[in-house]
């Protein structure tokens, strides 16, 4: 997977820096990420991975460095921007609307695609119930992707939690980014849900041509999927590569991997 | 196509379909839902997506007699496969789509498949991987590109590429479709069905276009089927059923089909569509009881009363006014009252409000559950059919339905029954033979055109109806002489909702003994309602609380054997729970989910053994086999318990009832 010819830079952060009071989270990051490629972000626990993807999004504003995405630089991201222009993110503990249905939940990824005003929608009239079939046909055809037809109803807070995270990733995906950010998608999963959503992860990629943050503790997970890797420890940037040169990496290897004995 | 269209010279797939497209273009000929939206194509956008796909396939070379593989879900461009093949000669071969790629390598090459048409990434796979030693296949043509795109060979098609390529050929060789419509005959061979085998490898049946027409004819006149009949298409597709139901029957009525959206939606779409012509085996009948009852349990007291009160009275009068007797004046008032409150909103949740007929076949189905339906106002019936005629043997006609038997032969069919008691029959539909096995097809086609149907059983006195007892090579002896019907006594251990199979042991041995799974739903739920905690499947088949729920059960079956002279003997003395459900991936069972005994026998020996001992426990380990293919070990104590026999009361008459 690695052989694959990646794209130019889509997005790319410089000298990041991120403090919360006397706390630094994030010191001197950078690192970029190319089209449509599957870029992981590893590290243990507290090592500032969560911060990094907020930071992207623009749920935290840097103290230091830059942000270029789609060619522009900005000191920092604001959520509003980083969503009309193309990313998309799911959360490490699901953040859908629990009484609503599968359906609705991923109808709700197409707002920013909605155009008309809340009049015509509340009448569901002209363009607005042509703007609604569109969208529903876009959000059935991530139903389909994801093989979620038979819950499309349900409402997903009671649905088991392997199935709700695909529903979060259904969500996202109506958005349509072009950067689709991923906050430990198979935590609490079993391995078989863990292969399923790999699966959907790689399918999107490969689909979609989606270019994929991906923050995940399964290290066979992230040495499989991923293009490149980022490590973050104590918010400090240890390596960045290839899974083979990281997995390689002695520093790496002390800090997360753990340290061999003998 | 000339004017005169007679039922003679509709004798193939292809000549129906353009017949169709003539007489009823409008009318829906198959639908499928797809993004939450049932599509329908109707009889004449049918016929030119056939056209397009039969051109497609010539072009790629798939020539007279050539055998066209197809793999997948019941899908509109599966079924369309079909068609287009018989167009132009070709004969379409349909595979189990849940099939491992090493069950299939044996039918892919045995029927010399030329392409291969399937759904998915999933069965490309498959194929790619059995490419190497199946050299016969030459292309693979695939309807879903997801997963796809990065594949870079030049066997592999997409299947709108086809049809485009089809087009284009139509275009330049605008005779070539109709010419080679018409001269398919009725003769001609039209499809080859594998049939799961119980024992060795699949055989092809092979079946002509009349064995298929004729019978499926008979089928819509016996029963007065219309254009107007909606079918939901959910079982496998290489299975002989499906193709009589959603397919030759559709061609020769002219009724359209529903391809349900995926497997896990069945349920729900066959609540949209509201099939009027159904068909499900036992096991889903079983399965949809199971579900409404688990339900009713967890419902509000008020509700549970209602319900127990007029499922009661629908008990004693419901099966009597669906067969059209007459029954006090309270009674039916009660029962219109019960059908407002209980029986409409029942039929309604099970998406069999519209059912005239719903047909039942492959095992026996237990009396208990065949007459909930009836007595809701279904009107179900059991059949009596095989792969080998495409399968009407016998069906119950309307009025004359018994929970036991498998009705009258249906027409066109002679029955006789040989002196070990197996059953033969002699029809239309009769196959053409086995592919490339002449042996197996001369020893179960014999003399005259009598098939031998394998099956073991006798004419009711009462009523002239045919009664299958179990298969005649698995009907044995006791070390006492007593008969021993495996089949018939599993049957009735599976009739409780507790136990999902049962494996029965005893032929040339003292007794009787029994394997037993149990249903994880019912006895999940039961053990829910009695507060006892399991960790999983192996921990609940182990519980001592469980084993005394089906000791039971075993109990009551001991109890009514005892009352037939010539199975009396065969009660059963001990029994264990297995602690893992059988399973088609482990080779326990077949395709179409019936127990593979003596591979099971052989599988499982150390516990026949115990059973054969005074132990009291066994240890067992076994190999199992994940879905993705991977194995694992299993391992448990089994504990042996011993049933209760009871005393043998009976004179010849009442045990032939």
């Amino acid at each position: 997977m690695s052989e694959r010819q990646l794209g130019d830079t889509i997005l790319e952060v410089n000298n990041i820096g991120l403090s919360f009071g006397v706390m630094k989270v994030l010191d001197d990051i950078s690192f970029d990420i190319k089209k449509g490629e599957i870029r992981s972000i590893i590290g243990p626990n507290g090592a500032g991975k969560s911060s990094m993807l907020n930071v992207i999004n623009g749920f935290y504003h840097p103290q230091e460095g830059t942000i270029t995405f789609k060619g522009e630089t900005r000191k920092a991201m604001a959520p509003h921007v980083a969503a009309s222009h193309g990313i998309a993110r799911t959360f490490q503990n699901i953040a859908l609307f629990k009484g609503m249905s599968t359906l609705d939940n991923i109808m709700t990824g197409r707002n920013l695609k909605m155009k008309t005003n809340i009049f015509w929608q509340a009448l569901h009239l002209g363009p607005a119930r042509k703007e609604e079939l569109e969208n529903r046909e876009a959000a059935e055809r991530i139903i389909d992707f994801l093989d979620i037809q038979a819950i499309r109803k349900k409402p997903v807070g009671k649905l088991p939690y392997g199935l709700q995270k695909r529903v979060e990733l259904g969500r996202a995906l109506a958005a349509e980014p072009e950067l689709l950010l991923l906050d430990e998608p198979m935590a609490g999963m079993n391995s078989e849900e863990k292969e399923d959503m790999s699966r959907f992860i790689i399918d999107v990629n490969d689909e979609f041509g989606t270019t994929i943050a991906l923050i995940e503790h399964d290290m066979g997970v992230v040495m499989d999927l991923s293009d490149r890797v980022v490590v973050l420890d104590y918010g400090k940037q240890l390596a960045d590569g290839v899974p083979d040169e990281v997995r390689a990496n002695q520093e790496v290897i002390d800090a997360y991997l753990g340290v061999p004995h003998e | 196509m000339n004017e005169s269209l007679s039922e003679k010279t509709l004798d193939t797939f292809p000549k129906l379909l353009l017949s169709h497209a003539r007489l009823r273009p409008n009318h829906d000929a198959i639908r499928e839902k797809d993004l939450g939206i049932w599509q329908s194509w109707t009889w004449s956008e049918t016929e030119s997506e056939v056209r397009a796909l039969a051109c497609g396939l010539a072009s790629l070379g798939l020539e007279r007699g050539d055998k066209l593989a197809i793999i997948g879900d019941n899908r509109p461009r599966m079924y369309w496969g079909m068609t287009a093949a018989q167009a132009i000669g070709a004969i379409p071969v349909p595979l189990y789509q849940d099939s491992v790629a090493e069950e299939m390598s044996y039918v892919l090459d045995n029927a010399d498949v030329k392409i291969a048409l399937v759904e998915n990434q999933e069965q490309v796979d498959k194929i790619i991987e059995l490419k190497e030693r199946c050299p016969k296949i030459e292309h693979i043509i695939f309807d879903e590109t997801r997963g796809l795109r990065d594949y870079d060979y030049a066997f592999l098609h997409n299947f709108e590429d086809i049809q485009q390529k089809g087009r284009e050929f139509d275009q330049s060789n605008p005779d070539f479709y109709q010419q080679h419509v018409d001269s398919t005959h009725g003769e001609d061979i039209a499809i080859m069905l594998y049939t799961s085998g119980t024992t060795g490898n699949p055989k092809g049946v092979v079946l002509t276009n009349d064995n298929c027409i004729i019978t499926a004819r008979n089928g819509i006149i016996r029963e007065g089927l219309t254009d107007q009949e909606e079918v939901l298409a959910y079982l496998p597709m290489a299975w002989v059923g499906d193709n009589l139901f959603s397919y030759a029957q559709s061609y020769v009525a002219g009724f359209c089909v529903s391809c349900p959206e995926s497997a896990s939606t069945v349920a729900n779409d066959l609540r949209e569509i509201g099939p009027t012509y159904y068909f499900a085996p036992p096991r889903v009948y079983e399965n949809m009881l199971t579900q409404v009852m688990i339900r009713m349990e967890d419902a509000a007291k008020i509700k549970r009363h209602i319900f127990h009160y007029f499922m009661a009275h629908a008990g004693k009068v419901g099966v009597s006014i669906l067969n059209g007797e007459s029954v006090s004046l309270m009674d039916s008032l009660l029962y219109k009252l019960g059908n407002i409150l209980v029986y409409a909103p029942l039929r309604n949740v099970l998406g069999l409000s519209r059912t005239k007929l719903a047909y039942t076949a492959g095992e026996a189905i237990g009396p208990e559950i065949f007459d909930f339906y009836r007595s809701l106002g279904i009107n179900i019936k059991q059949l009596y059919g095989q792969t080998e005629c495409m399968v009407f043997i016998c069906s119950q006609p309307d009025g004359e339905v018994y929970a036991d038997t498998v009705g009258t032969p249906s027409p066109d069919v002679e029955i006789k029954i040989n002196d070990n008691g197996e059953i033969l029959y002699r029809s239309p539909g009769v196959f053409h033979s086995y592919y490339k096995n002449p042996e197996a097809t001369a020893s179960t086609k014999t003399e005259g055109g009598w098939v031998h149907t394998g099956d073991a059983g006798y004419f009711d006195d009462k009523n002239g109806h045919l009664k299958i007892i179990d298969r005649a090579k698995d009907v044995g002896k006791l070390n006492d002489g007593t008969m021993f019907a495996p089949k018939y006594i599993e049957n009735k251990l599976k009739f409780f909702s507790y136990i999902q199979e049962a494996v029965l042991y005893g032929n040339e041995r003292d007794y009787s003994t029994a394997f037993i799974n149990i249903d994880l739903d019912a006895v999940g739920n039961w053990a829910e309602r009695n507060n006892l905690a399991y960790s999983g499947y192996i921990d609940l088949a182990g519980l001592p609380e469980v084993y005394q729920l089906i000791k039971e059960c075993v109990d009551k079956v001991n109890a009514d054997l005892a009352q037939d002279s010539r199975l009396g003997n065969s009660q059963i003395r001990r029994f264990l729970i297995l602690h893992k459900e059988l399973d088609a991936d482990d080779g326990e069972l077949t395709r179409t989910r019936k127990v593979r005994r003596n591979f099971v026998a052989e599988r499982f020996e150390m516990l026949i053994n115990a059973l054969y001992s005074d132990a009291e426990e066994c240890h067992v380990a076994t190999e199992v086999t994940f879905e993705d293919g991977r194995t694992g070990m299993l391992e448990a104590d089994i504990r042996i318990c011993n049933a209760e026999c009871y005393p043998l009361k009976s004179s010849p008459q009442e045990a032939a009832a």
